[in-house]
């Protein structure tokens, strides 16, 4: 069902991958919160792939359309003094080239 | 006569009552650039300024009532709940809900996962089925905390989750919109349709708080 177009880039990673977020703080409209970017989760879904948003704010075309997942984080890792137990989790929509995989974790 | 005007209406109005005021006060720079913008769309011919009333009309008509149907057949009919968690907004089209574009994701709460829903960089929210979001989603407080102490959060909403549970916040950031399908609640057995769509609250629906028990 999720065969991409061919406007849209190949998806890289798959529901189990880990993957680390880019740490990166380029200008402009970016839908990756800064508290995500360094942190290190595994891939929960694909969720297809969309127009790049930080191309789109510059009313560029947004193509190749990007992949975009579902990232499963653990909160403790996250938040130094999280209070809650160490099952807790988030999840957080993600582009691909906001991805890298990671296989320093497990 | 109760709280503050607790005084009678038979005494002599020397003292001022508190007003609304009569004038909004001057608008700010987006206020403007809006007006001017809609005006301009207006009369260029983009779109007629009774498209744009009927659009908002439409926008505040829907209401949490649609989400509850949602849940209410989910919880009457898995092989409907199946379809809904795989594909969510498929599933609303298939009771006649309209969602446009919308790419919903539908997340099951049960007896050991609590969802959570909040948009940290703006106010996304799945509009057409549970219509516009309240003040609160939009506030600076609980897009930053919702994600950094979900439990606090939920507790000041009445809503204590046990340590055995775990919490998942989903963060709403790009595409996808999120409605939590909330735990089904106990002595509703043999309920209808209707019945169990009365106990699915909006705010069931965003995670903050259960599905309200049948009354006692």
């Amino acid at each position: 069902m999720n065969a991409p177009p061919q406007d849209a880039l190949p998806a890289q990673f798959r529901p189990g991958d880990r993957v680390r977020v880019r740490r990166a703080h380029p200008p402009g409209h970016l839908r990756t919160p800064s508290y995500i970017r360094g942190q290190a989760g595994a891939v929960e879904r694909l969720c297809g792939a969309f127009p790049n948003p930080e191309e789109l704010a510059y009313n560029r075309s947004g193509l190749p359309r990007q992949p975009l997942y579902r990232v499963r984080f653990r909160q403790a890792e996250l938040w130094p003094h999280y209070a809650g137990p160490a099952a807790d989790t988030i999840e957080i929509e993600i582009y691909q080239h906001w991805l890298e995989p990671d296989e320093a974790t497990r | 006569m109760t709280g503050l005007h607790d005084h009678p209406h038979d005494h002599g109005h020397d003292h001022a009552h508190p007003t609304a005021p009569d004038a909004d006060g001057p608008q700010g720079y987006y206020q403007v650039l809006e007006v001017a913008v809609r005006e301009l769309l207006i009369a260029k011919g983009v779109i007629t300024a009774d498209a744009l009333r009927s659009q908002i009309e439409r926008m505040d008509g829907a209401n949490a009532g649609r989400g509850g149907a949602l849940v209410a057949r989910a919880w009457l009919d898995p092989d409907f709940k199946a379809r809904a968690l795989e594909d969510g907004s498929a599933a609303a089209r298939e009771l006649g809900l309209e969602v446009g574009a919308m790419r919903l994701i539908v997340v099951e709460s049960t007896a050991t996962l609590h969802n959570l829903v909040v948009c940290t960089l703006c106010s996304c929210y799945p509009r057409p089925l549970l219509g516009l979001p309240p003040d609160w989603y939009k506030s600076r407080a609980y897009r930053s905390r919702a994600v950094r102490e979900p439990r606090a959060v939920l507790a000041e909403f009445g809503t204590i989750i046990p340590d055995n549970v775990e919490v998942r916040v989903h963060d709403s950031t790009a595409d996808m919109r999120y409605l939590v399908l909330p735990e089904r609640p106990a002595g509703t057995e043999g309920w209808d349709e209707g019945r169990l769509a009365a106990l699915v609250t909006r705010d069931s629906m965003i995670g903050v708080a259960r599905a309200a028990a049948p009354p006692a």
